[in-house]
């Protein structure tokens, strides 16, 4: 039984109506004028509804520039971004919580700013917070909790949010290794709680195969869509599981052939 | 090229137990800290209290010395005692807290007008580009103009009024707190107005909700500096301003001092000026800054 398949470039372009972003042909380039540098260079993807997709690809790939735009932090040079439900809600390396703030107070400014009624804000931020294991947290301060629940808290706030879509950049890339492993099972938890689709970046191939249905590989300057892989393996997934690994060891192959040839060039 | 060739493996056994693990992790990870360990009464008062005492202690020592020694004859440098005398007299002729209200409230009350004009003045300047580029650098040399330089150009224009020592608070304490204001805003973390903008937070709502608490901790700064120039300020004022109407502060209490070439009177009146100035930072604003830092984990406790 085929736990991965192959598909070819840009494979996923069927349906045009249900999905929960999609880019066509965007490029992205910065500088002046006259001398631009192209750092997205006509992607096309899209992510259905209740989906989890990462992009993986080397330094310089534009991973993050791309969840700019499609977070609307940025404009695109050229194509079109859809978010059909909406502002999506985006999670950070870094968690981005405001220390002035409790842990229970950064959701509920998110339920603020979302528009949700001052008495149900309370109700709706315990039920965030226990739905990243953190009840009980609400009045701790940001400093008072360590890396991953900070970024538990952080998940929590982006989930307030309640949209439709959920961005991810390297959001768990200064964890140590067993927080980071334990956040990857969260993730998948509250993934398939919530139905929301999630488009997550990562330079981790493990990572990336561990928790996503389709990873999709960009090449680097500029950043190229060069393949996705269907990923089907059943969850719960671990990350050192054989098939999980193989399909790592192929992407990582695949990865390094990019990488080369930018030292041929 | 991708793992089509792979055997089925039966999936890992879930973790049912994630829970326990994740709780084992934060509590492995939250710092414990004993809140309260014995003696922490005795050794706040070791650190922090004794030691100004001390140098309190020595100062007074050396000024006896010199004043024993007759180094200058003793209507130029009179003794401690002397100056105490001279305090002690104003209290009790019951006019030396009048003396100090005057000048406080005075003070209290520019210092806030200071804030209401000085803020929104400030936070213009960091986000207005326009405005930054206009008047940032003339609110940077306002800062250091010696407040002093106003008092003429204030008689002028208010004649010895109360007018005349509130323009003179004013335009020492401003541009110190918009300058504050500025760069509590220009420090804020780029990540944290990304953050923001993400949780829709835009225009007014931004600005009350991310920037003003953003940037309270160097508002506090700026503010506690606004203080001692609105302090200064106030006492060059008082030294060159007064006239029988307007009620003797410590400034003018000084400049009556100095008339009577009564030097004990002079020095005790620096000592009451240094007094009130520190008491306010100490009362007011260092346990403000304090409470700030604290919250956001900017301050290590007492260790």
């Amino acid at each position: 039984m085929a736990l991965a398949l192959d598909t070819p470039d840009g494979g996923s372009g069927t349906a045009a109506t249900a999905s929960a972003v999609r880019l066509d042909h965007v490029s992205k380039s910065f500088g002046r004028p006259g001398r631009q540098q192209l750092v997205l260079d006509d992607i096309s993807l899209d992510v259905a509804p209740g989906e989890f997709v990462t992009l993986i690809g080397a330094s310089g790939c534009g991973k993050s520039t791309l969840l700019n735009l499609v977070a609307g932090l940025d404009a695109a040079s050229a194509g079109t971004i859809t978010v059909p439900g909406g502002r999506p809600a985006l999670m950070f390396q870094e968690h981005a919580l405001f220390p002035w703030l409790t842990a229970g107070r950064n959701i509920e400014l998110a339920l603020r700013l979302r528009g949700l009624p001052k008495a149900e804000r309370r109700p709706e931020a315990e039920r965030l917070l226990s739905l990243v294991r953190l009840q009980g947290s609400y009045d701790k301060r940001v400093h008072e909790l360590s890396g991953g629940m900070r970024q538990r808290v952080a998940l929590a706030r982006a989930l307030a949010q309640d949209s439709r879509l959920l961005l991810m950049d390297e959001p768990f890339a200064a964890l140590d290794a067993i927080t980071r492993d334990v956040l990857h099972e969260e993730l998948t938890r509250i993934w398939s709680e919530t139905g929301v689709s999630v488009l997550f970046v990562t330079h981790n191939v493990r990572e990336a195969v561990r928790l996503a249905q389709r990873v999709i590989l960009l090449s680097s300057r500029p950043g190229r869509v060069v393949h996705e892989w269907q990923v089907a393996i059943d969850q719960p997934r671990r990350i050192e599981d054989a098939e999980v690994s193989a399909l790592s060891v192929a992407i990582t192959e695949r990865l390094r052939e990019e990488i080369r040839r930018h030292g041929q060039q | 090229m991708a793992s089509s060739d792979l055997t089925t493996t039966p999936p890992s056994s879930p973790s049912s137990d994630l829970a326990g693990l994740e709780a084992g992790l934060d509590a492995l990870e939250t710092p414990t800290a004993p809140d309260h360990e014995p003696g922490r009464v005795w050794r706040v008062l070791l650190t922090k209290v004794v030691p100004p005492i001390v140098a309190i202690a020595l100062v007074l020592i050396v000024w006896q010395l010199v004043y024993l020694a007759e180094v200058q004859p003793h209507y130029l440098l009179p003794g401690p005692a002397d100056v105490w005398g001279e305090v002690n007299e104003m209290w009790r002729e019951g006019t030396l807290l009048e003396y100090i209200w005057t000048s406080t409230s005075r003070g209290i009350l520019g210092f806030l007008v200071a804030v209401a004009v000085g803020t929104p003045l400030g936070l213009l300047v960091a986000r207005v580009k326009l405005v930054r580029a206009a008047i940032g650098p003339i609110l940077t040399g306002l800062q250091s103009l010696p407040s002093i330089a106003w008092v003429p150009a204030a008689i002028i224009w208010f004649g010895l009024t109360n007018g005349t020592i509130y323009a003179v608070v004013l335009l020492g304490a401003v541009p110190s707190i918009a300058n504050g204001i500025v760069a509590g805003v220009d420090q804020i973390p780029p990540l944290y107005l990304r953050a923001g903008r993400m949780l829709g937070a835009r225009g007014f709502t931004s600005v009350r909700h991310v920037l003003l608490p953003a940037a309270l901790p160097g508002y506090l700064a700026g503010l506690k500096q606004g203080w001692a120039f609105s302090w200064r300020s106030l006492m060059a004022a008082e030294l060159i301003v007064h006239s029988p109407d307007l009620g003797t502060g410590l400034g003018q209490l000084m400049e009556n001092y100095r008339t009577l070439q009564n030097m004990s009177g002079v020095l005790a009146t620096i000592i009451l000026i240094l007094i009130v100035g520190v008491a306010i930072d100490l009362l007011i604003f260092s346990p403000l800054e304090r409470r700030v830092l604290r919250g956001r984990g900017l301050l290590a406790r007492a260790s």
